[in-house]
């Protein structure tokens, strides 16, 4: 047990990090029908501002720059590549969305030169080392999975109590109705968008206190990892998202804890293909049916 | 003379002539010059990308296994033809590797030194094919009865877990795990890569425009449709991933030949993307326009523009903009601007020969705008 | 007594709770016309995707020259769901995906027009052939198979001068008038050579001299291509014209059968449907 211990709890603080990342997709596909390829590097660049950020800025002011940024980011990602093809077939979207994350590695590249930026000032406070159960490791991993839920506890409210959660929860349900119904759809998206954004900034400062640097290609496999969350859980549901994520972070660390690190990553999509195949709707999910 | 003569006549011509001209350059120039470079690059690419058509534009199926059947292909290639005296070399961690023995060399022995390695490398390259033409069969059972996006991301999955597998140290005797795969034998010249792959991207037009290549286009077009038809869904989805798989290992195998080393590491999902998005640019649904999307990538990323990541760019010297990465900068957005703007691409859904036809020149933009 | 053609046996098709389709039973005969009617939501559509594979019915058999062709009982969740009748008579499965169907010999069109869009009148046509195909993908795709590909394209050929789509052989189809696109569907569909046809409302959408016009139409490949035709309709000027049966159905329930003249004089059909619409 005390060697598994830190592995537990590095699972659920990774399943933290994963679900705040996973609920940005599972909100954009419960609306568009999208998988948001370019989440993942969303995450990388509010990573990679943080690093930049706090290495000229006090933490007051870096912090809140972050999420600034990447909410600024997800907001024009979507204005200026999925909006206008809003008509257009799926597979056109999806094109773009590719294309987006293509485009953002690709200048992250430019200006990082592809080197992995250090991370030199952590966040204080939550990197600090703390002993729990006799296992060391940094307040961070505590700090997640509380502030997971809180975040998830306020989104739940705000979806089911708010005017523009109402509109959210119609434009999921009926993307068309919801339009003729007056339903301004555009600022709605843009608002998935924006949430989407602020909780993946979040994770990332939480996720890149726990290493070293962030690469331009950091944001792939967590990106990916918390899409199979969402999907495990149903995509479209937050709480699917939610438990989906922490299922897998602990699964994850699980696998590395036997000593198996190589197959951790193709674990993940094991899981999805069975999950796929087995129950496409997932743990929570909706059964959508097809109309011949 | 009939149109379709016609057409034919001018196909060959335009064939005929570019084969002549890769002929030439690999007479002139030395085979490490960059124009042989971006010959062999773009050709590979090519078949990789006409291979990912088949299944993307063709057939409408979303899969984004591409890298890992190339991967399959590419590991199939390498591992059969490096020499047995060079093998312990190679895999310097794993006692020299568990197979002793070489295609090449099997067949040097009794076909002559020439001959024999052509042959030998052409059947590793065959057994990459077959070996990710089984995969595809494999993972297919499960997949193909997902729907666009699911299938798409359950490819991509399975395109990691093999190349999870590849570095596995367990296996290490036969991949190498993580390490590198080399000495293994290369054609130096443009035209043989050319000739190949040409072979290859022939006979995939050969299917297309057979019965069973229509029956694809039905089910691209509605399924529904062509279910109630009498076209098994199951059936042919099945048969044009298995043999996009087949195609995407012997380019696979062409890459390995071309890189010379090869690892896992770059056949990740970003390779699949650089691929779909080349099929885009050159418009999807079109072979002609992957070909020439593949070229004019490859001869801009690795010749042209070269400059943008090296200080001096059209005269202009500027290293604090030009430096490392902003061609690749410079190219995402103009990759941008086609999805966004000109979604049909180069050649949106028609062929070289639609060229010199007018009439399927309208016919085909009238399908373009509905 | 002429051959029985097609033969729905106690089928019922329940959704969750909703029973589409409530214990049909209907017969049709070699060379017949028959129309299936009823007011809108009756559980036509349904009945056709249930003959056709699309659907696997709830419970009951179809029968298709003699052959029980599609068969099923409640399984599962279903068993306890069931609210229709003949629990417990059927024990088979069988189902047949829909491209099984079309090979045995019935091919069907649809109620919104659905033509292969990126495809020429020719091309629509010529791959319906597809499932008469004998070659396999090697010898198709290294031209073996000539011969029959040469065959297939005379037919088409053929049959589009049949259908009077020749000249328009090389527009794109979606490019055709709304009357010439359900008449290549028609054509599409007896491509795939069936002995028996199904019409999802061939005429919607259609004013009535084109309604005519489908009516001779309808009436001249019967006879030409031999070919027994199940037909759902709205129009009851062609359903009274061409049908040598019609079935009626209402709430999923068949509620008359009879030939034209009596289904006109039908009391509960009248209350039914024709008392209730406009047009009839």
């Amino acid at each position: 047990m005390q060697q598994i211990l830190p592995y537990i709890i590095n699972g659920i603080s990774v399943g933290g990090q994963y679900a705040l990342i996973a609920i940005g997709y599972t909100l954009v596909y419960g609306i568009l029908r999208l998988i948001n390829f370019a989440h993942g590097d969303v995450f990388m660049v509010a990573g990679l501002v943080m690093v930049y950020a706090t290495t000229a800025l006090p933490f007051y002011v870096a912090l809140p720059l972050v999420l600034a940024a990447t909410v600024l980011l997800g907001f024009t990602i979507e204005r200026v590549a999925y909006k206008p093809l809003r008509t257009a077939p799926r597979m056109s979207v999806m094109i773009s969305a590719i294309g987006v994350s293509y485009l953002i590695q690709n200048l992250a590249f430019y200006i990082t030169g592809g080197v992995p930026q250090p991370v030199t000032r952590p966040i204080p406070w939550i990197s600090e080392n703390v002993i729990i159960l006799g296992a060391s490791t940094k307040r961070v991993t505590l700090v997640t999975p509380i502030l997971t839920i809180l975040l998830v506890v306020v989104l739940v409210y705000l979806i089911n109590h708010t005017k523009i959660g109402m509109a959210m929860r119609a434009a999921a349900k009926d993307f068309e109705t919801a339009q003729l119904m007056g339903i301004k759809i555009n600022a709605v998206i843009s608002m998935t968008f924006v949430i989407g954004s602020f909780l993946a900034a979040v994770g990332s400062m939480l996720y890149f206190t726990n290493y070293p640097s962030v690469a331009i290609t950091s944001g792939g496999m967590p990106g990916l990892k918390a899409f199979v969350a969402a999907v495990f859980g149903g995509i479209g549901s937050i709480p699917g998202a939610v438990v989906g994520a922490f299922i897998i972070g602990l699964c994850e660390e699980l696998i590395k804890g036997a000593g198996y690190t190589t197959f951790s990553d193709a674990f993940t999509f094991a899981i999805l293909i069975v999950v796929l195949c087995v129950k496409p709707t997932g743990l929570f999910g909706e059964k959508v049916t097809d109309k011949v | 003379m009939t149109m379709t003569k016609k057409k034919t006549i001018f196909t060959a011509a335009v064939l005929a002539v570019l084969l002549a001209a890769c002929v030439v350059v690999d007479m002139l120039l030395p085979s490490y010059h960059i124009a042989v470079v971006v010959i062999k690059k773009a050709t590979v690419y090519s078949l990789v990308a006409v291979s990912m058509n088949l299944l993307n534009g063709f057939t409408g199926l979303f899969s984004l296994g591409q890298a890992g059947f190339m991967l399959l292909g590419a590991y199939a290639y390498a591992v059969l033809t490096i020499p047995v005296d060079k093998r312990p070399g190679v895999y310097q961690y794993f006692d020299g590797g568990a197979l002793k023995f070489s295609l090449p060399e099997i067949f040097t022995g009794f076909m002559g030194d020439t001959v024999g390695s052509t042959v030998g490398m052409l059947l590793a390259l065959l057994v990459g094919g077959v070996l990710a033409a089984l995969m595809a069969y494999l993972i297919g059972l499960p997949v193909l009865r997902l729907k666009s996006d699911y299938l798409a991301i359950a490819t991509l999955g399975f395109a990691e877990i093999l190349r999870a597998f590849f570095q596995w140290n367990a296996l290490g005797p036969i991949t190498n795990g993580s390490n590198l795969l080399k000495s293994y034998p290369t054609f130096s010249h443009a035209t043989p890569y050319v000739i190949l792959a040409g072979l290859m991207i022939a006979i995939i037009v050969l299917l297309i425009n057979s019965t069973y290549g229509r029956a694809f286009k039905a089910i691209r077009d509605d399924e529904v449709a062509a279910e109630a038809m009498g076209i098994n869904l199951a059936k042919h989805k099945r048969m044009a991933f298995i043999i996009s798989s087949f195609f995407a290992g012997i380019g696979g195998g062409m890459m390995a030949m071309y890189m010379g080393t090869i690892a896992a590491a770059p056949f990740k999902s970003t390779l699949t993307y650089e691929i779909l998005l080349i099929v885009v640019i050159g418009g999807i649904g079109s072979i002609t326009g992957s070909v020439i999307a593949s070229f004019l990538y490859i001869f801009s990323s690795e010749w042209l523009l070269r400059g943008l990541d090296s200080g001096t760019f059209l005269g202009i010297n500027a290293p604090g903009i030009f430096k490392n990465g902003f061609r690749m900068a410079v190219f995402s957005v103009i990759i941008m601007v086609i999805v966004l703007f000109f979604r049909k691409g180069i050649m949106g859904d028609k062929e070289l020969p639609d060229l010199l036809d007018k009439k399927a020149r309208k016919r085909k933009k009238e399908a373009a705008g509905k | 007594m002429s051959k029985n053609v097609l033969k729905i046996e106690n089928a019922t098709m329940q959704f969750g709770g909703v029973v589409a389709v409530d214990n049909l039973n209907l017969e049709i005969n070699e060379g017949e016309i028959v129309a299936l009617i009823g007011p809108n939501g009756a559980g036509k559509t349904t009945a056709f995707n249930v003959v056709t594979g699309v659907y696997q019915p709830t419970n009951g058999a179809v029968w298709f020259n003699g052959e029980k062709i599609i068969e099923n009982h409640p399984q599962g969740k279903m068993k306890k769901l069931y609210k229709g009748q003949h629990d417990g008579e059927y024990t088979g499965v069988i189902a047949p995906t829909p491209d099984k169907v079309t090979k045995l010999g019935m091919a069907r069109t649809f109620q919104n027009i659905r033509l292969w869009k990126s495809q020429t009148v020719f091309d629509n046509v010529l791959i319906a052939k597809h499932c008469r195909a004998t070659s396999n993908v090697f010898s198709a795709t290294f031209r073996l198979n000539r011969k029959e590909e040469k065959e297939q394209r005379e037919h088409v050929a053929e049959l589009l001068n049949t259908v009077g789509l020749y000249d328009v052989k090389d527009e794109l189809a979606t490019s055709l008038p709304y009357g010439k696109q359900r008449r290549l569907e028609i054509a599409r569909a007896l491509a795939a050579e069936p002995s028996l046809l199904l019409l999802d409302e061939p005429a919607a959408g259609m004013n009535p001299q084109e309604t005519d016009e489908l009516t001779a139409f309808i009436g001249q490949i019967r006879d030409e291509f031999k070919l027994t035709i199940f037909l759902i309709e709205h129009h009851m000027n062609l359903v009274m014209d061409i049908s040598d049966r019609i079935y009626v159905l209402d709430f999923g329930k068949l509620i008359a059968e009879g030939t034209p003249a009596e289904i006109q004089n039908n009391k509960r059909v009248i209350d039914a449907y024709l008392g209730v619409a406009d047009d009839a």
